[in-house]
């Protein structure tokens, strides 16, 4: 970690799959998966003649999280060939953008532990994914079914200081992008990919030191490890009288280094040049104010606003709103039972742990909003106790019924008439004339004693706020 | 059998006087046999007697064949025709057969037009004179001793000896025009955008355009109509509509602005050429044109802008011939390559000819960090230029007219060891590329040789029917060059 005499300056390039039904310049399927090979229209694989043919929704989806991340988005802007050798590169070239970008001049708010952070972004652009090798000893396997997916490379400024500032800018940014439906940010697919450059410098110098671009994160653990032990080598390196290289390094989870991969030697120059195959990209001043009205509530503002609206506490309301349809789902419970934080709790506890158990999205919850805030309404209206609002939740997990039908097939109505708990009360006491002098001699210990054989003789269904009452005015006695 | 003009041929077809089955086969022994000859194509079509039976077929059924019905044409072999080899005259793409049709190629067989073949070129449209194919050269059917011109020199030879009734070319820097200048032929480069690209193998993408190389004016003003217009599949293609040019083709010229370009009249021309120029100028005048001259400055520039744009575009296209996909491989059997750099420099070493190896060389330094500037960038500021002059002097008169080239059809051999010379040769015809203007070259007669002269017709953007008009014009004053043999 950094620490008194150094300080990190950390960039991101974060490589966002669209989701398209299509690739960014052919028909074929754009979607994850198929059979090796199966995606491949003569465009993808670059064939002889074959010429790119923009796909408008790729475009569109890169002005909306332009406009989402309050991006400047250019008029007019230009594909351009960036030329390399590489077999798993169709054509020799990737097409992308270079000097004209579709977006420019953003910015991204997120917090980090509660502290409000926000790192510009300095431009998005659009281009075709590359196939992928697989080294099998003397062999290479390509598969192109990836070839032409489309995607948008957002590169932020080099404004974070930490690693766990970095992750924290990644973690937000895949929320923003799920929030749009652009991209379904799953890093260890690949549809989210995060590069970071990494440099030190000493505290108060303003020149950047020589940065180390990272690749091969794919999870945001490793984003925050791997630039935790880039930072540290950095400093190690330069402290003991070694120089940093310019160079990509990898990361290499299950030891915990980054190891060299490419050293700026070897660096290509990549001849950029406007591609004659395409014309440049319009977008219209109308195109983006209606973009811009259909963006959904993005996640840093709904979660202020769960903060102030429904009183959550800070790491509920982050916690709630990671997911559009999660955030939904807790406004509905919300809403529906008038209690926000009853509701919060129920969701972050019992359904999350259900929902990551069986690996299932809220979306295909079988417990349904509606459902869910009903049961907080009969724990409200002391209905049931929170105790068996547990049972039935589990029920309810398991056969999707509502909560109020469980209760009545079950039989689970809560006991708070105070004639019946005495009575219940003055026979445990009765029977356990030896617990009652311990208890009375100072043991208070003794108090849950009575409880249990007070709950277990009417089956969990007495009130226990009442029980406590009861128990404890006859006790005295 | 006489049908060597193509309009009177398919009007025969049509019209159940001759199959088109029978065409077929006619052709493709000429072909086969006069095409071996001078080396005018390198693969012949095996289901061209097929194709044509299917139109004879729709004829009996009296449903319509469309507007070239049992047209025998010669496609350029950088088209991609499905199931048939496209080697782009490269050994790179030896054995590929391509799994799809150029649009051009798609568009010209569902109008009832039969390939008879795939004609010879300068390796990936790449040299003036077909020597660069890698299938050896297409000689001059006029002097077998002389180069056709190139690139699409085996589609203007074909068509010059009558083996085809036209063919496809396509024109980066004057690959139509010249061709069709040293063979006798009309040979047209439309305006850029008109023709789509789908499916041509690339040189210079932003220059690259197809067009046909007829007998008769005629005849390109029907192919153009079948291949020009927009297609989904190249959004370089443009939406402008496209004139029935059949129609309204007349050689009429009264009222109409010819321009010289003084650039291109300041000498180092063959007498023949001059001479030629200097007939057709009076003819049009004495026919009610008039006659002025224009200036266009930057086309003493066009040549060198050329080889800036055209190889680096090119050096990029030609990167996706790796021997990876598809392609010729480097044999590594005996000794395997030991990293990638050698397995590409293998299999592009081996696969791509010298002129070809040459011009990627060129574009890749031109596009090269801390050369870009100085030589792309510059060189498309200048085209920019170039191509406003261009708009300008057209606000002036209706067509230009001059030569195609400096000389008449030249030896085989003679430039080979000087590409500079080489290149000088498109001095003519590049300026019309770089403009993205439409072109042609028009036969006007014959020097003391007896080998063909062309004169070249340039019009504004989407201009062809003016230009073609001329370009009749031209063909009622000179006629037509004929065929080496028949006269």
């Amino acid at each position: 970690m950094a620490n008194q005499n150094w300080e990190a300056v950390i960039g991101l390039e974060i490589h966002a799959q669209l989701e398209t039904e299509s690739k960014i310049f052919s028909p074929d399927s754009a979607h994850f998966g198929g059979g090796d090979n199966e995606h491949v229209h003569p465009i993808s694989l670059g064939m002889p003649g074959t010429l790119p043919i923009p796909n408008a929704r790729a475009i569109e989806i890169g002005v909306k999280i332009g406009v989402a991340l309050g991006c400047e988005i250019n008029r007019r802007s230009i594909f351009a060939r960036k030329n390399y050798f590489y077999p798993d590169l169709a054509k020799g070239y990737q097409i992308s953008q270079f000097d004209e970008p579709l977006c420019r001049n953003g910015e991204l708010a997120f917090f980090v532990g509660e502290q409000l952070h926000r790192v510009k972004i300095v431009r998005a652009h659009l281009e075709e994914d590359a196939g992928k090798s697989t080294h099998l000893g003397d062999a290479t396997l390509i598969n192109y079914n990836r070839a032409g997916v489309p995607l948008l490379e957002i590169v932020s400024g080099p404004d974070m200081r930490s690693a766990a500032e970095a992750a924290e800018y990644a973690r937000m940014m895949r929320r923003v992008l799920r929030y749009l439906g652009a991209c379904d940010g799953n890093l260890e697919e690949g549809s989210m990919r995060c590069d970071c450059n990494v440099s030190v410098r000493p505290r108060g110098q303003k020149e950047l030191g020589t940065k180390v671009e990272l690749k091969n994160l794919n999870s945001f653990r490793f984003i925050e490890k791997a630039i935790e032990y880039e930072i540290q080598r950095q400093i190690d390196t330069i402290e003991t009288g070694g120089t940093i290289s310019q160079e990509t390094r990898l990361y290499d989870s299950t030891k915990n280094r980054t190891i060299s991969m490419r050293s700026k030697e070897e660096a290509h120059d990549y001849r950029y040049f406007p591609d004659p195959d395409l014309l440049p990209v319009e977008v219209s001043q109308q195109q983006v104010s209606r973009l811009a009205g259909e963006l959904p509530e993005l996640p840093f503002a709904r979660q202020r606003r769960l903060t102030e609206e429904y009183g959550l506490p800070f790491i509920d309301a982050h916690n709630l709103t990671e997911e559009i349809e999660l955030a939904d789902f807790f406004e509905e419970v919300a809403r529906q039972s008038n209690n926000p934080r009853s509701a919060a709790s129920w969701i972050m506890v019992e359904l999350i742990r259900e929902l990551n158990d069986s690996k299932k999205s809220i979306s295909a919850s079988p417990v349904s909003a509606r459902h869910l805030a009903e049961l907080v309404r009969l724990i409200d209206e002391g209905s049931i106790s929170g105790k068996m609002a547990k049972t039935v939740f589990q029920e309810m997990w398991s056969s999707g019924s509502a909560p109020r039908e469980i209760v009545q097939r079950q039989g689970l109505v809560q006991l708070t008439d105070e004639g019946a708990i005495g009575a219940i009360v003055d026979k445990i006491i009765g029977e356990n004339a030896g617990q009652v002098a311990e208890y009375q001699s100072g043991k208070e210990k003794v108090f849950g004693f009575f409880v249990g054989q007070i709950m277990k003789a009417t089956k969990g269904q007495a009130n226990p706020e009442i029980v406590n009452r009861l128990l404890r005015e006859r006790l005295k006695k | 059998m006489e049908f060597a003009e193509l309009s009177t041929a398919v009007t025969a077809v049509r019209a159940k006087k001759i199959s088109a089955a029978e065409l077929a086969q006619e052709y493709l022994a000429r072909a086969r046999e006069r095409g071996a000859e001078i080396g005018a194509f390198i693969s012949l079509n095996d289901k061209a007697v097929d194709k044509a039976r299917q139109i004879d077929h729709l004829i009996a059924k009296g449903q319509d064949p469309g507007p070239l019905a049992g047209a025998c044409l010669g496609i350029k072999d950088l088209l991609c025709t499905d199931g048939l080899r496209t080697t782009a005259g490269s050994r790179m793409l030896e054995k590929f057969v391509p799994p799809y049709s150029a649009t051009v190629v798609a568009r010209l067989e569902s109008a009832g037009a039969v390939t008879i073949g795939k004609t010879n070129l300068d390796e990936f449209a790449m040299g003036s004179s077909n020597e660069q194919s890698a299938f050896g050269p297409c000689r001059n059917p006029w002097d077998s001793t002389r180069v056709a011109g190139g690139s699409s020199g085996g589609s203007a030879a074909a068509v010059a000896a009558e083996l085809v009734m036209a063919a496809i070319g396509t024109d980066t820097g004057g690959s139509i025009r010249q061709p069709a200048a040293f063979c006798g032929v009309v040979g047209v480069k439309p305006t850029y955008g008109r023709v789509s690209r789908y499916g041509i193998i690339a040189f210079a993408s932003s220059l690259d355009q197809a067009g046909p190389m007829t007998k008769s004016v005629r005849d390109s003003a029907l192919l153009l109509e079948v291949i020009c217009g927009q297609d989904a599949l190249d959004t370089t293609s443009s939406a402008q509509n496209v004139p029935r040019f059949v129609q309204q083709l007349k050689p009429q010229t009264r009222g109409l602005k010819v321009g010289l370009l003084k650039e291109y009249l300041s000498g180092g021309v063959d007498a023949a050429i001059t001479k030629a120029l200097e007939r057709a100028t009076a003819e049009l005048r004495s026919r009610g044109a008039e006659i002025v001259e224009v200036s266009v400055p930057l086309t003493a520039m066009a040549v060198p802008i050329y080889y800036l744009v055209a190889t680096s575009e090119a050096s990029s296209n030609l990167s996706r011939y790796d021997g990876v996909r598809y392609g010729s491989r480097a044999d590594f059997a005996e000794k395997p390559p030991e990293d990638l750099a050698e397995f590409y420099s293998r299999s592009r070493g081996q696969g791509f000819g010298p002129e070809v190896k040459r011009r990627i060389m060129l574009g890749t330094y031109a596009l090269s960090s801390g050369y870009y500037d100085a030589y792309f960038r510059k060189a498309c500021q200048v085209r920019r230029l170039l191509h406003d002059q261009f708009v300008a002097a057209f606000q002036s008169c209706d067509v230009i007219l001059g030569p195609v080239t400096p000389t008449t059809a030249f030896k085989i051999g003679a430039n080979i060891k000087d590409p500079l010379q080489m290149y000088l040769s498109d001095i003519f015809t590049t300026a019309t590329n770089l403009a993205g203007l439409p072109g042609m070259s028009v036969p006007a007669g014959f020097d003391d040789q007896g080998l063909p002269v062309g004169l070249q017709v340039m019009a504004g953007h989407f201009q062809e029917q003016t230009m073609l008009n001329v370009g009749a014009a031209l063909e009622e004053i000179f006629g037509q060059s004929g065929s080496p043999g028949r006269g």
